[in-house]
């Protein structure tokens, strides 16, 4: 008898408070910060064909790979400077995270790495290339190519890396530490 | 003969309280602690007379404000008034005639929350010393009780292999309700509020909830039945840390009328240190308050009370990883990524939590056998987590989670003879909001939930030796939540064809959904206790517990820094069941005493993660776990003994191992504790100011039984593409520890008594990693810490 009177009242107290649930209207969130593309644009020294390098991931850390594409071969004995940029593409317009990286100047740096026969990469050495404190942040690069080779490219942004640790400011990340921001490879061909 | 057996009998019955109605049983001291044989004891219109060793114990005393006379000739008498609702145990420290009436000290304790299991319970003394620690910190002086940490501050329950949302948290009779399902999360509690803390290994009370796989952890505060008004204030200096705490509490009681009780504490603490480098970031803040007044009358009760904890909790720079590569370097390079130097100061990564309580609580006593309370609880969780992120954004959380709680509960208890009934309704109401202005998709969804309880527990005492408890609970919880879905993610996984019902609005690559999910769960258990004639007490108990997803369980959905690992949930989840078989007995000789208990926990449904192939995003390849289920066993033993060597000296053993298994997939669960023992020698003297020094040595094993999630990454090494294996999967190597603790105590100004303490962790600065912290890929664990501690009765 006691129960059923206890019921009574936990259902009157469950109905009056029950009233108050309230949904949130919702848009999706805005993502600023994320990465969806990666381009890295190599234009020859003394004319000839843009190579463009791109993987673009629309859907963050779901469950689609990121699209990976390589616009063409590298021509064998030519110099290529290297403009790296970074987009949010989940945005609209999209937003050029490139921007922050050179206004954050010191507490990024971006990592080559090559596998296969291919030349190794490196920084270039124009002044925008560098941080307040002389270290390098690695958007340009210069990729020079002598003879028929392939491989892989591997570009790595690391986001408070140890830019004074040893060997660090001539791209080498063993020492780097710090967080990767992003991380994509890229197979090229030289002919 | 009869009297000789009448002694038996309360030898028995010292320290076990074996029968439902109020049993006031204690210790009458001299204030040098020597037991005063053959004291008087009077209560109401029963009397009593204390053994050789001081106990005493009267049965049967009717409810309601009973008078207590306790007299021994050339010690000044005592008399007070007690309210009786409950099993009672007084202890009483008699003074000599020549000197004034200093102290009683007086200890509630409540009715057992199930009689067929042996509670463990940790005592404020205990609890004091842990002043600057945490909850878990604390609790591990229980065997079969470890810790879940990260780093060296967020520290959760682990009881018998199982922690999280199987542990529930009651803390003053609130459960407590502040994101307990993620792992990083440790209870919002100012572990200097505890007077008492008991754990039940097993999901037998349950008057608290029928979901408790692992057992519950039950936090009592102080409560002064006796006209009275002190205060104590606890300063701790800890060396590694660089600072310390400092709480203070005054409590006013009164048996009829107003009481009170206003706790404040503070602490702060900068990096912590290993042997061989600063953990960068791992300072923390706390700042806490709780407060309540009671108005007592002869037929009822009122309470009001409050509680505030706010806390900054700095994480481990170097435990904020990118992906699969960055979590090698760190497993290999067996350093942190960031060492800087010694500070204050706390970066991001950091948690920023707030936790407010605020309840109500009216007691009725109908007669002297029945009782009705009345409890609304309101609590609002407030969680900011920072992460590293770029330029201005570190200002932004990364997560932003209010979690506001509503609570009734309504309980009613009744004993007549050997019966003795508790029934009861609850009521929760929960909404969690988690703010897109994060500009990060949220580890779990904004929802609101709806809880409703009724349970009924009975217990019986057959005969003086023998009671038999049963209870039995059903649940109803309605779940509504709001989340996007990346599209792909939604095919992915087979939503589109499962749950299309769900889907409510459509954006671009996203949908909006409006999952909801409706549990109606039943749990029971039943057990009894047997006293046999040589101080031997058997325990045993069955219980049937059945836990529903929890939020995070169901909708996680995104990368978890620390582990370099997407975590997915399953909407298709269902709730796990738990059957416990355990057992205790417990002997006691004149100075040996030997707890042993060991228990199979069956689970159906158990959730846990489970790698289940890889996704490569920007950042590069992740592995993907993803919550599954399936059936597991765990099963254990924990032993604990205490030996009484003589007056001075006295040694404790305690260890406990547990083993877990995935019985469909037959490898062992991942994170169950490995074997550990402590063991424990104490010396102490009453004629050197109290003086009491002990050593502690603590064992963990290394964990054989481990489920292997290691993976392959590509790194490149000179020029060449090479795969390499991240082992996430190996338990770091058992280590030993070695502590101690010395205290003395002395009158200071009028009536204060001061306790001075000293005290060492980990004496030899010994280097090591634990396997249940979710830093271990990055740091070790604390060296040494020199403690100081002050502490001031008054």
């Amino acid at each position: 008898m006691k129960n059923s009177k206890i019921l009574l009242i936990t259902l009157l107290i469950l109905l009056t408070l029950s009233s108050c649930s309230s949904p949130y209207d919702t848009e999706p969130i805005v993502e600023n910060e994320v990465i969806t593309t990666i381009s890295l644009v190599y234009t020859p020294e003394g004319g000839g064909t843009t190579i463009t390098l791109e993987s673009k991931d629309l859907d963050g850390d779901g469950p689609k790979a990121p699209i990976v594409n390589v616009s063409g071969k590298f021509a064998q004995g030519k110099t290529y400077t290297g403009v790296l940029t970074f987009l949010n593409e989940t945005v609209n317009p999209p937003v050029d995270i490139t921007k922050e990286i050179k206004e954050l100047a010191l507490e990024h740096q971006i990592f080559y790495q090559r596998a296969g026969t291919i030349n190794s990469i490196s920084y270039a050495d124009t002044a925008s290339n560098f941080d307040s404190s002389g270290k390098p942040i690695g958007l340009e690069s210069v990729f020079t190519t002598t003879r028929a080779a392939s491989g892989s490219i591997k570009i790595i942004l690391k986001h408070e890396p140890n830019k004074s640790g040893a060997n660090v400011a001539f791209g080498d990340i063993t020492n780097a530490g710090g967080s990767t921001d992003a991380e994509v490879v890229f197979n090229i061909v030289v002919e | 003969m009869l009297k000789k057996k009448y002694l038996i009998f309360c030898l028995l019955l010292f320290n076990v309280y074996l029968f439902s109605q109020n049993t006031i049983s204690g210790k009458i001291n001299n204030q040098e602690n020597i037991p005063l044989e053959g004291s008087h004891i009077h209560i109401g219109k029963k009397t009593a007379t204390s053994d050789a060793l001081g106990n005493y114990i009267i049965k049967n005393v009717t409810n309601g404000k009973v008078k207590v006379h306790v007299s021994y000739i050339g010690y000044q008498s005592i008399d007070t008034l007690v309210g009786l609702y409950n099993d009672l145990v007084l202890n009483f420290k008699l003074k000599e005639l020549t000197l004034r009436l200093n102290e009683i000290n007086i200890i509630q304790s409540r009715n057992t929350i199930n009689k067929s299991v042996l509670e463990q319970k940790i005592k404020t003394e205990t609890i004091e010393k842990y002043s600057s620690q945490s909850l878990g910190d604390v609790l591990k002086e229980i065997a079969g009780v470890t810790a879940l940490k990260t780093g060296s501050t967020i520290v959760k329950p682990v009881i018998n292999g199982l922690y999280g949302n199987r542990v529930p948290v009651i803390n003053n009779n609130i459960r407590m309700e502040d994101q307990q399902w993620g792992s990083e999360h440790s209870p919002s509690f100012d572990i200097n509020a505890a007077a008492k803390i008991t754990v039940i290994k097993g999901a037998s009370g349950l008057q608290f909830g029928g979901d408790a796989v692992g057992g519950l952890v039950i936090i009592e505060p102080i409560t002064v039945k006796k006209d009275t008004l002190f205060g104590k204030t606890i300063l701790n200096f800890d060396s590694n840390g660089r600072a310390g705490s400092l709480s203070s509490s005054i409590h006013k009681g009164k048996l009829l009328g107003w009481s009170w009780n206003a706790l404040g504490t503070f602490k702060y603490l900068g990096d912590r240190e290993t042997p061989n480098y600063v953990l960068s970031n791992s300072g923390n803040r706390e700042v806490n308050f709780s407060g309540d007044m009671k108005y007592s009358n002869k037929k009822y009760d009122f309470t009001g009370y409050y509680s505030y904890y706010n806390a900054q909790i700095g994480i481990l720079r170097a435990s904020h990883t990118g992906n699969a590569n960055d979590l090698y370097n760190s497993i290999n390079n067996m350093i942190p990524s960031v060492v800087k130097d010694f500070t204050y100061n706390i970066e991001n990564p950091k948690q920023e939590v707030k936790h407010h309580i605020l309840k109500a609580n009216y007691n009725y006593y109908f007669d002297e056998t029945a009782s009705l309370a009345i409890q609304y609880a309101f609590q609002f969780n407030k969680r900011l987590e920072f992460d590293v992120r770029r330029g201005k954004n570190n200002d932004r959380p990364a997560l932003d989670l209010d979690l506001k709680t509503h609570a009734v509960n309504i309980d009613y208890k009744k004993n007549v003879h050997d019966w003795s009934i508790k029934s009861g309704a609850n009521t929760v109401l929960q909404d969690n909001f988690a703010n897109p202005s994060t500009g990060i998709r949220p580890l779990i969804p904004s929802y609101s939930k709806i809880d409703v309880g009724l349970y009924s527990i009975v217990s019986h005492n057959f005969s003086d030796s023998f009671t038999l408890e049963t209870g039995l609970r059903y649940d109803f919880s309605k779940i509504d939540a709001t989340k996007f879905y990346f599209k792909s993610l939604w095919d992915e996984k087979g939503y589109n064809s499962n749950f299309a019902d769900f889907v409510a609005g459509d954006y671009a690559n996203q949908w909006l959904t409006k999952p909801t999910f409706t549990f109606h769960n039943i749990s029971s258990s039943i057990g009894f206790h047997k006293v046999f004639e040589n101080d031997l007490n058997w325990y045993t108990n069955l219980s049937y517990a059945a836990r529903n997803p929890n939020p995070s369980e169901l909708f996680s959905d995104g990368l978890h820094h620390s582990l370099a690992v997407i975590e997915l949930g399953d909407l298709a989840l269902d709730k796990e069941t738990s059957l416990k078989i355990s057992t205790t007995i417990q002997k006691k000789w004149n100075s040996f005493s030997v707890e042993i208990n060991p228990y199979v926990n069956a689970i159906q449904n158990y959730m846990f993660l489970r790698p289940i192939g890889f996704e490569t995003t920007i950042r590069g390849a992740f592995p993907v776990w993803q919550y599954e289920q399936t059936n597991a066993r765990l099963a254990g033993i924990d032993t604990q003994t205490n030996w009484k060597i003589n007056s001075h000296w006295n040694h404790s053993l305690a260890f406990a191992y547990v083993n877990g298994k995935d019985l469909t997939q037959n490898i062992p669960l991942i994170d169950i504790s490995p074997f550990t023992a402590n063991t424990k020698i104490q010396y102490s003297n009453v004629k050197w100011n109290h003086f009491l020094i002990e050593v502690k040595g603590e064992l963990v094993g290394q964990q054989k039984q481990f489920p292997n999630n290691n993976y392959t990454t590509n790194i490149i090494v000179n020029n060449v593409l090479t795969p390499i294996e991240v082992d996430i999967s190996t338990p770091p190597a058992s280590y030993e520890l070695l502590h101690m603790y010395s205290e003395v105590k002395f009158k200071t100004f009028h009536k204060a008594i001061t306790t001075l303490a000293f005290s060492v962790q980990n004496i030899l600065n010994t280097t090591y990693r634990d396997y249940l912290n979710r830093q271990r890929f990055f740091a070790d664990e604390m060296g040494r810490n020199f403690q100081i501690q002050l502490k001031i009765n008054y």
